[in-house]
């Protein structure tokens, strides 16, 4: 059938277990230097829930938010989201295209058994445990100060595993493009960002003109950070599968797109 | 079938660019086949396609009785790549890096201890084992490079330009390590612009220009054929220039080859030797040397810069 296909022009994915030695490699060297890597998500939850949540919060009253919460309750499952989506998006970012151009190790694996589709799909699986690694320490962040109640919380890293997976596919579809090292800052600036900012983390969606809530509604980070309230506040409802959807075929596009365009960048 | 690799009317070309441009050769098992031309030759191109990480365009290329197209894994899994660049993990230590490219081959842990520990030994890195890869010197960090590409025991290892920046004593000491591998049998093919390299490790050679084969054979075979004995190298410019080349229509034994401000004179046979013997070279240097495959290369691939 392989052959078939191929007569048609359709050439199947050459991804094996062997993704799993790149992810492997990864873990290694993060390993070496996990405490360097640990301080971010421990020091940016922190700081983000003094000065907003605290802070800002303190402006803030209950009333304006939805359910009668505090604000620091509002926007904790917020930061349980979006720290891991820079996480992932930044490692499979920042450090996939560090991997490939200058250290060259793409194209050292590659001399191996190991296809470049594994060497990509072991960088997505990578990038999404480095999403899971920092969810967690901001668990306990948020649990430090008191915010989390509800046992589904527990569910928080799984889900920033499954987002992660998005976040690095997408994150690598744009490396495998980048010319340079700086042209990843309009990745980050345009595209991550505003996520950051306006994907329902700091403020009701509802408070946006319309058309930019239209907007926001097809912004992946918008659909995590509703499944996070659902597992943070003790509910979730049917509309949350929706938003899983978004997010399962949202990582599928882009990791079919990065399978291909990073077998052009680099098998020539 | 003794050879081990054999292509035939091998094409590579990118964008409308023919950089392979229909070659055959094999390779016979257990030699060292060397591939050198100038840059831009098509000598790393055709090793990238042998190694399975440049598709080829069009011909024949089969490695180890397995097809190039169709069976890359199995053929990735008997090669040992040592390339060009330095593409050791900078964040892992000596060791690590070792054990880490051995997991690519699917060994199994102990194995791959077992291994790690017997390259190291061979490389003379045991105590540099702990050590960051920032640590080393470049000829610490080739000799690393080349002991991971050993690591599968592969039945060919591919080396491209293994000894390039590397000082007399670090490439002395490559070559000693390359020259124990061929006495164990390992096929060795070898990219190099690297004249003196290619005579001292190599059985037989190509001499690539511009896409295609223009020679191969033993190194003292191609010397003996294209480049003769003795040659007379003369730095001569102006009248002085035109007065020797003015005694060459006499002296048919003998060619010039013209390298920038530099004439080659070739004695390609015995008696040519006395032609070049009474040659009157008035200029401002001469000095002899015994033909070599520089010689040959610069004969063939033509004077000045490709590029």
């Amino acid at each position: 059938m392989t052959i078939a296909l191929r007569r048609l022009g359709i050439r199947l994915p050459n991804v094996s277990y062997r993704a799993y030695r790149v992810w492997q490699r990864n873990r290694d060297v993060y390993l070496r230097l996990w405490k360097a890597e640990a301080i971010w998500p421990l020091a940016e939850p922190l700081i983000t829930l003094l000065a907003l949540g605290l802070g800002l919060g303190n402006l803030i009253t209950e009333a304006e938010l939805p359910g009668d919460q505090r604000y620091i309750e509002f926007i904790a499952p917020g930061i349980l989201a979006v720290f891991p989506m820079w996480a992932a998006a930044g490692e499979c970012g920042w450090g996939s295209f560090f991997r490939m151009e200058n250290q060259r190790t793409y194209h050292a694996i590659i001399a191996t058994p190991v296809s470049i589709e594994d060497v990509i799909t072991g960088e997505i699986l990578w990038g999404a445990t480095r999403g899971f690694i920092s969810s967690v320490y901001i668990l306990a962040v948020t649990a430090a100060f008191g915010l989390l109640h509800s046992p589904l919380v527990l569910l928080v890293p799984v889900m920033a595993y499954v987002a992660g997976l998005m976040f690095a596919s997408v994150s690598l579809s744009y490396t495998s493009v980048a010319r340079s090292i700086s042209s990843l800052n309009y990745f980050f600036a345009l595209f991550i960002t505003p996520q950051f900012w306006l994907g329902g983390v700091f403020f009701p969606l509802e408070r946006l003109p319309e058309e930019l809530q239209v907007a926001a509604w097809f912004v992946p980070a918008t659909h995590v950070v509703e499944i996070y309230r659902g597992l943070v506040e003790g509910h979730l409802n049917l509309g949350h599968l929706g938003d899983l959807a978004w997010i399962a075929v949202v990582a599928a596009v882009f990791y079919y797109v990065v399978l291909i365009s990073m077998r052009r960048r680099l098998i020539q | 079938m003794t050879n081990i690799i054999r292509a035939h009317n091998l094409v590579k070309r990118f964008d409308g660019f023919t950089a392979v441009d229909g070659i055959d050769f094999s390779v016979r098992r257990a030699e060292c086949f060397g591939f050198l031309g100038p840059n831009g030759a098509g000598k790393t191109t055709t090793v990238r396609m042998i190694s399975c990480v440049s598709p080829v365009t069009e011909g024949e290329l089969a490695v180890d009785d397995m097809d190039v197209r169709r069976e890359a894994r199995r053929i990735k899994s008997i090669l040992g790549v040592v390339p060009q660049e330095d593409n050791l993990d900078p964040d892992l230590s000596v060791r690590q890096n070792l054990a880490v490219y051995a997991r690519y081959f699917d060994m199994p842990r102990e194995l791959a201890n077992q291994r790690v520990d017997e390259s190291l030994a061979l490389f003379q890195l045991v105590e540099k084992q702990h050590e960051p890869i920032w640590a080393l010197s470049t000829g610490l960090k080739r000799r690393l490079t080349i002991a991971r590409g050993l690591l599968n025991q592969p039945k060919i290892l591919v080396l491209d330009e293994p000894t390039t920046g590397l000082d007399p004593q670090a490439r002395h000491m490559v070559w000693q390590k390359l020259r124990y591998l061929k006495e164990q049998g390992v096929t060795m093919l070898l990219c190099t612009h690297y004249m003196e390299e290619a005579a001292h490790l190599c059985d037989r050679l190509v001499i690539m220009h511009q896409g295609r084969i223009l020679v191969e054979g033993a190194p003292a075979e191609l010397v003996e054929e294209h480049a003769g004995r003795e040659v007379a190298e003369v730095r001569a410019s102006g009248r002085q220039r035109e007065r020797v080349l003015a005694q060459m229509a006499s002296r048919p034994g003998l060619t010039v080859e013209e390298v920038e401000d530099i004439l080659y004179i070739y004695a390609r046979t015995a008696d040519s030797r006395a032609q070049m013997a009474d040659l009157i070279l008035d200029s401002e240097s001469v000095a002899y040397h015994q033909a070599n495959l520089e010689d040959v290369f610069l004969r063939l691939t033509g004077r000045g810069l490709s590029e």
